[in-house]
């Protein structure tokens, strides 16, 4: 019994230890100043204080900035566009609703390189140029299903009264939307645009396919051409370090969101 | 006249899919009256409330409101209010907030708003509670506080779509009461939706009984228990001894194999008809020169303030009677019935009739089967005929793949020695069965009918 209790135990300890190592491998070796990773030659904070001055080159700053705009418009765009479909899911009946469910789920599923490649097939056929723009429509488009999955949970737990209810009482269908449906969905709201945020910094694949040739850059392809180029820069290592706690944070806080609504 | 309705419904009718959810729909409704529309689940009342709040477009009629018609306006246009079953609140603002809701859309002054909330809460006993959440509310304070919602805005009719029904019996009868004095107080039109009878009693003026789409019955309390105007609305109402009977002349009917005297007048000589006699109406005599009847006593249950007693009469028919003494089961006793306490009403139907079409010279199809029957001789295939068949001569199976129809048991009435049952076939038409098995609503059945069961009458 005891053994057993010991065993699992170890298991895992083992387990998050395999998991996590990468990255705890990252964050020690951001504290010291060698150029190799791997190499310790001593404690030292000049990593961290070399990517907060900015002497590190323009081109990692401007991808930082690329993540950054790019995280926080799609969110906002996905998170909008993914409501207003939540929203017109949700008064679906039968069939129609089963298969436009079904159909959100698909992007989800779907491998990135696929929806990567995808995507710039549609934009090549479409005529645009690929930069920025289409980048931040790739984040969008891949954001959105996962908006309307945490915004359901919430219609569905509402009472369908509510919306007539408020109609009864003299709202118009917009003011009964604002007023009435907006407040009770905008937890699953909040949820869905930290998840796009994530899920925004996080891209690798679509954003490699729809970045075009014009120099773009966010932080993770940067990275990639970076190691490619010989060697990782020193400074991405705290840049990583921070990253993964940002990301940790986003990630508890979204779990406290949906361990207080279950709690109620 | 008209001026004195506040709601006209003309010739509503709405469908569901293939489902006529409301067929043909007609009432009015005065000023300051309380209507309840009462029936069994499904039978269409609260799609009738829903057309009227506006949530539902009837496909067919008008609803006039003060004369005009409204059935045209969305329901935030209506000057009406609803008061729905599970409360509907606002979860995310508070006791005041949801009763100001409605003020303040209209732009009304803060002011004027604090002045009607607070008056509002006082009359559903909620004062104190205005910063309260509603999720802090038991569900008699939630509906509480959706009421004073609704009534704030001094709506011209209310709507209240079961609005006791998720509360425990206890606390339904304390708002039972409270409504009826809210509603004496404010003197607002009341229109209620249940399907629990005895509240529809308590609480209206008038009762609009519904079933499957149609009206049965418009009365007040009294003339709905008291004159029930047929099977459907007497088992409905309360408890009561439905009975095949005959109209002998006028004031005199027979039934249970006895004769009676009564009150109706202008059915007709030897007619047949339904008879309601309520367990309450039927009396125990020592007298012999009063006796009607003798009965054996076969079962006694304590009931609360009465006692309910089922007795077999001399000729063979079961009667359920209450009263406050009790009599021991065995006991032979001696029952009478006041003239006016018989209740007769017109059959609705004394055989099944249906259209046939002949397919042979001794098979007809109807009902999308075919069956064995006498065929005229002069018949050829291809003519349609009237077919008549009795009751008694529908035969029900245990099992569905036996018979020649398969179906489900709708509805049924006891009638004293035999069941009255409602078959609906699996392709939607209806067939009356008289039986002495006993069946189930919701039964699965096989149909059957013998080629003597079926009548020919030629169009």
């Amino acid at each position: 019994m005891k053994a057993n209790k010991l065993f699992a135990q170890l298991y895992l300890w083992a387990l998050l230890l395999l998991m996590y190592a990468p990255i705890v491998i990252i964050a020690i070796f951001s504290f010291t100043e060698a150029k190799v990773l791997g190499n310790w030659t001593g404690f030292s904070l000049n990593l961290y204080k070399n990517l907060f001055s900015g002497s590190v080159h323009s081109s990692l700053f401007s991808a930082i900035k690329n993540t950054l705009s790019i995280g926080i418009l799609s969110a906002l765009f996905s998170t909008a566009l993914g409501s207003i479909a939540a929203v017109g899911i949700y008064n679906l009946r039968g069939f129609k609703k089963r298969a436009v469910v079904f159909m959100n789920d698909i992007p989800m599923l779907n491998p990135d390189i696929i929806t990567g490649i995808a995507l710039f097939l549609l934009f090549v056929a479409a005529g645009l140029t690929q930069g920025y723009l289409t980048v931040l429509l790739a984040h969008i488009s891949f954001c959105t299903p996962y908006v309307v999955l945490s915004v359901m949970p919430k219609l569905k737990q509402m009472n369908p009264n509510v919306y007539e209810a408020a109609l009864d009482l003299g709202a118009k269908p917009h003011q009964a939307l604002l007023r009435v449906i907006l407040p009770q969905i905008r937890p699953g709201m909040i949820s869905g645009f930290i998840l796009s945020f994530t899920l925004s910094i996080d891209d690798f694949a679509v954003t490699l396919f729809t970045k075009g040739n014009q120099g773009l850059e966010t932080l993770s392809t940067f990275i990639y051409a970076d190691a490619r180029k010989g060697g990782l820069t020193p400074e991405l290592r705290p840049l990583m370090t921070v990253v993964f706690l940002v990301v940790l944070a986003l990630l508890v806080i979204i779990n406290f969101r949906t361990l207080k609504t279950k709690q109620q | 006249m008209a001026k004195d309705y506040i709601i006209d419904i003309q010739h509503l009718s709405k469908s569901f899919g293939d489902k006529k959810v409301l067929d043909d729909i007609n009432f009015y409704i005065r000023r300051g009256e309380f209507i309840t529309l009462l029936g069994p689940s499904g039978c269409g009342k609260t799609t009738l409330l829903r057309q009227i709040a506006g949530f539902i477009a009837p496909d067919e009629g008008k609803i006039l409101l003060e004369g005009k018609d409204i059935s045209g306006i969305p329901p935030y246009e209506r000057p009406l209010n609803t008061v729905f079953q599970r409360y509907a609140l606002f979860p995310h603002l508070d006791v005041y907030d949801n009763i100001a809701f409605g003020l303040k859309l209209q732009k009304v002054p803060p002011k004027e708003i604090e002045v009607r909330v607070k008056k509002m809460l006082k009359m559903v006993s909620m004062t104190d509670y205005e910063d309260r959440s509603v999720d802090s509310l038991s569900g008699g304070q939630q509906q509480r506080v959706a009421i004073a919602r609704a009534l704030v805005n001094y709506p011209k009719v209310l709507l209240l779509d079961e609005p006791l029904a998720a509360l425990d019996l206890k606390m339904r009868k304390d708002m039972q009461l409270e409504l009826k004095e809210i509603h004496r107080k404010m003197g607002i039109t009341f229109i209620y939706v249940t399907h629990d009878q005895e509240e529809a009693l308590t609480l209206s003026d008038t009762i609009v009984v519904m079933n499957e789409g149609k009206i049965q019955q418009i009365g007040t309390p009294m003339d709905i228990y008291n004159e029930p105007v047929n099977c459907f609305v007497a088992d409905f109402i309360g408890e009561s001894n439905i009975l095949k009977g005959r109209m002998i002349r006028d004031r005199r009917v027979a039934f249970i194999k006895h004769e009676f005297d009564c009150v109706d007048e202008g059915f007709g000589e030897d007619v047949p008809v339904d008879v309601v006699v309520r367990p309450e109406d039927i009396y125990f005599t020592k007298d012999p020169a009063k006796c009607q009847f003798k009965a054996t006593v076969n079962s006694c249950i304590f009931k609360g303030v009465h006692y309910e007693m089922w007795v077999d009469t001399d000729t063979g028919y079961e009667l359920m009677i209450q009263d406050y003494d009790p009599y021991e089961v065995g006991t032979e006793v001696m029952l009478y019935i006041d003239p006016d306490d018989i209740q007769v009403m017109h059959k609705e139907r004394t055989r099944n009739v249906l259209e046939a079409t002949v397919v042979d010279s001794n098979h007809v199809s109807m009902l999308g089967a075919e069956w064995e029957c006498e065929v005229p001789e002069d018949a050829s295939a291809g003519d349609v005929f009237t077919a008549e068949i009795p009751f008694e001569k529908v035969d029900l199976l245990d099992h569905q793949e036996d018979g020649k129809l398969s179906g489900e048991v709708h509805f049924l009435l006891y009638k004293g020695d035999h069941y009255h049952l409602t078959i609906l076939t699996d392709e939607g038409d209806r067939l009356w069965v008289d039986t002495n098995d006993i069946w189930d609503k919701g039964d699965l059945v096989g149909i059957d009918i013998p080629p003597e069961g079926i009548k020919l009458i030629r169009k």
